[in-house]
């Protein structure tokens, strides 16, 4: 059998437990069960870090003892987790890959495995993938770096390119910004480091696959893209996780900088097992005329809380937020969007729309911060959220601060649900309710899939349909 | 062959609305189906499609010797029922295109594919018939279609799915004399021996352009009266009170 069919067959079996598999684990070092100053000084010497980086991390986990859990906005199910039965830190021990042949094989079938699909293999050549802490495939296509493109993990970032990483480093988010920012910038390890030089424009999309392997073991990958004056880039990242039978924690923190005229763009879509808490920390801060976008897609996990920012601090900042939450049965999907204007003429917009199916919840919390001595600020909101059944939930918590008269905001929120007259007239033209339940999700988030690239949103397709497949009967 | 309706009760929320309905329609010929309001017409569409709100009491209905009620809504629709909706429903974001892909893919055997290309060739084809700009192809389903967009679609429909019957519920209701032709040319190039229709409508007009093999007009939830194409006149100019008025005297 060649290759491709063999892939296709994979798919094929696969189709309706996609995620729910597991290969052998070859963990060389592990931190253990629970998190102590012993765990940090253990992470920092497997990974050989920097004194600068040990202080930064022992600081953060000083912080990360002290604050307290969010309950009292956010879901008591953050008390579920148990801190002490989570391991921080565990690693194959393997330098990050450079090439596709040196990746091993069981990763690959697990790629194949997860049906990314064949357009995928030829961005291949520029993916870094994350697989359990490290970095297993990082392979920058050599034209990235001939335009100078710095592109690494962050273990490698934080050492060869000190100059340029730390002076950003914890300044978007900084280690106090809530207690999960912490606990990463205490335990980080893995995630991308992508620096782009002035004027430089990227224009293969660069991507990263993540996924958890190991039972019980968090991801706290960190990841800090600084775009140069002028320049652009497109950054993707993708997540799809095997079930698990115990709750496993994903807390990550992505930093942007997108320096004066720069644009940057940064795409996700995660499908994570239901048993994920996905409770991660997104900003960028845009300087004058510079553009940062978060395209973001959420599907699965137990709770996903998720709020990507933008701090336009330039004069004639963007920012954007265009994010979709599917929530399933058990699932809580928790996101939203941060806009902090900080300049005048700065403008945001925010673009969220959510799926409840079964028993699923989705909560769409949104901050717009516009302070009085500013003018000519702009921001629009629109947040629609569509109910599959009678059970579902959704509830919005927008927080709008405008202070000042010189400023246009708006906000838009629509809660809908699939009507039974649509899904009989589907129906009535040969569709099964979960294809017609599945068509009419799609057509709901038709206009934001386009916002993503072409084989993204044939993967999105697939997975609301597999969503789907479940949620009638 | 045919679709035999034979002594149909059907209700809604416990009222009563189909009352022992009998009728054969069979391949190749057109029924028209006239009657006031509240006669039970559009109910009649509704039931043999499979709308759960509708609780078929006794009867059955066969479809070439299929049990219709032995069939889910989709079923009933890949064996060869197609219904065109007096009030077709909107779905947001789904394109014209994609909807009747998927509608006809769902006919495929399992593992094969839909030509793509002959699909488009096939629907910007029947789409030019019915005087509909292809623009439509992008656009989401009935959403924000006027009246007449709305039944050239059911229309479009109809002929890119070739069902074995079909039903149309006041498919005229709401079209201007131009828009009533050009569907009603869509309905007639369907004709066809192998295909059995049948018309539910409250006006004569419809018939004038869809000349129909037999005319039935139905009161309180039955059928009362079967003719020729002439019984749609005769009701034109007489009204339904006569019927009405046979009926009380009978």
């Amino acid at each position: 059998m060649d290759k491709e069919s063999q892939t296709v067959t994979a798919i094929a079996e696969e189709k309706d437990t996609v995620g729910d598999f597991t290969f052998p684990e070859r963990n060389k070092f592990d931190a253990g069960y629970g998190l102590s100053e012993a765990t940090v000084d253990y992470i920092c010497d497997v990974k050989n870090d920097p004194d600068w980086v040990r202080d930064f991390r022992k600081k953060a986990l000083r912080i990360f003892e002290e604050k307290p859990m969010p309950t009292h906005w956010a879901t008591k199910d953050l008390e579920t987790i148990n801190f002490d039965k989570i391991r921080y830190y565990l690693s194959d021990g393997e330098r990050p890959k450079r090439s596709w042949d040196e990746v091993p094989d069981d990763i690959k079938e697990t790629f194949e495995r997860l049906g990314i699909p064949e357009q995928e293999r030829a961005f291949l050549a520029g993916v870094e993938a994350q697989f359990d802490s490290e970095a297993a495939y990082s392979n920058v296509k050599d034209a990235v770096s001939e335009q100078g493109v710095i592109f690494v993990n962050s273990a490698e970032g934080l050492k060869e390119h000190e100059e340029v990483f730390r002076p950003w480093f914890g300044k978007v988010i900084p280690s106090s910004d809530n207690k999960f920012s912490a606990l990463n910038s205490a335990v980080f390890s893995g995630g991308s480091f992508i620096y782009v030089p002035p004027g430089v424009k990227v224009t293969h999309p660069l991507q990263a696959y993540f996924r958890i392997n190991s039972e019980n073991f968090g991801q706290f990958e960190r990841t800090l893209i600084i775009v140069d004056e002028g320049a652009e880039l497109t950054y993707m990242e993708g997540c799809t996780a095997p079930k698990f039978e115990t709750a496993t924690l994903h807390s990550a923190v992505v930093e942007l900088v997108a320096m004066k005229d720069a644009k940057l763009q940064y795409i996700t879509v995660q499908n994570w097992s239901s048993n994920v808490f996905n409770l991660v920390t997104k900003r960028g801060i845009a300087h004058e005329n510079a553009e940062v976008r978060w395209i973001d897609c959420n599907i699965g996990s137990r709770l996903t809380m998720k709020y990507p920012g933008v701090v336009m601090k330039g004069k004639g900042a963007r920012g954007e937020v265009v994010s979709i939450a599917l929530a399933n049965d058990g699932q809580h999907q928790d996101t939203g969007a941060k806009m902090i204007h900080a300049a005048d003429n700065t403008t945001s917009n925010v673009v969220s729309k959510s799926i409840s199916v079964g028993e699923g919840r989705s909560t769409y919390r949104g901050q717009v911060h516009i302070p009085k001595h500013l003018k000519g600020c702009v921001n629009n909101t629109e947040c629609d959220a569509l109910l599959i059944n009678s059970k579902s939930k959704t509830d919005t918590y927008p927080a709008i601060s405008v202070k000042g008269n010189k400023h246009a905001t708006q906000h838009e929120a629509s809660v809908s649900q699939v009507s039974e007259e649509q899904i009989f007239y589907m129906q009535q033209r040969g569709l099964s309710e979960a294809e017609a339940m599945s068509l009419s999700v799609n057509g709901f988030v038709n206009d934001l899939v386009r916002e993503f690239p072409m084989e993204y949103s044939v993967e999105l397709k697939r997975l609301i349909d597999l969503e789907m497949e479940g949620s009638v009967g | 062959m045919s679709l035999l309706i034979t002594d149909l009760h059907a209700a809604i929320d416990g009222t009563e609305i189909l009352k022992g309905l009998n009728l054969e329609v069979p391949k190749g010929e057109v029924h028209a189906i006239m009657g006031p309001n509240g006669s039970g017409k559009s109910t009649l569409a509704k039931v043999l499609a499979g709308h759960e709100d509708y609780q078929v009491t006794s009867g059955s209905v066969s479809m070439d010797n299929q049990d219709l009620f032995a069939m889910e809504v989709d079923e009933r629709s890949r064996a060869g029922f197609f219904l065109a909706f007096q009030y077709p429903a909107e779905i947001p974001g789904v394109s014209n295109a994609n909807f009747l892909r998927a509608a006809l893919q769902a006919r495929m055997p399992k593992g094969e594919d839909l030509d793509a290309v002959e699909f488009y060739k096939e629907m910007r084809d029947k789409m030019g018939k019915l005087g509909m700009d292809q623009k439509f192809t992008g656009r989401a389903v009935n959403e924000g279609f006027s009246g007449g967009e709305k039944k050239r679609n059911e229309i479009l429909q109809l002929m890119m799915l070739a069902p074995s019957y079909a039903v149309l519920d006041e498919t005229d209701s709401g079209l201007d004399i131009d828009a009533l032709k050009v569907v009603a040319e869509g309905v007639n190039t369907m004709r066809s021996p192998a295909r059995g229709f049948l018309v539910i409508t409250h006006y004569q007009r419809l018939l004038d352009y869809i000349v129909p093999d037999v005319v039935h007009v139905m009161a309180d939830g039955k059928i009362v009266k079967t003719g020729g194409k002439d019984l749609a006149l005769e009701l034109e100019e007489k009204g339904y009170d006569w019927v009405k008025e046979e009926l009380v005297t009978s």
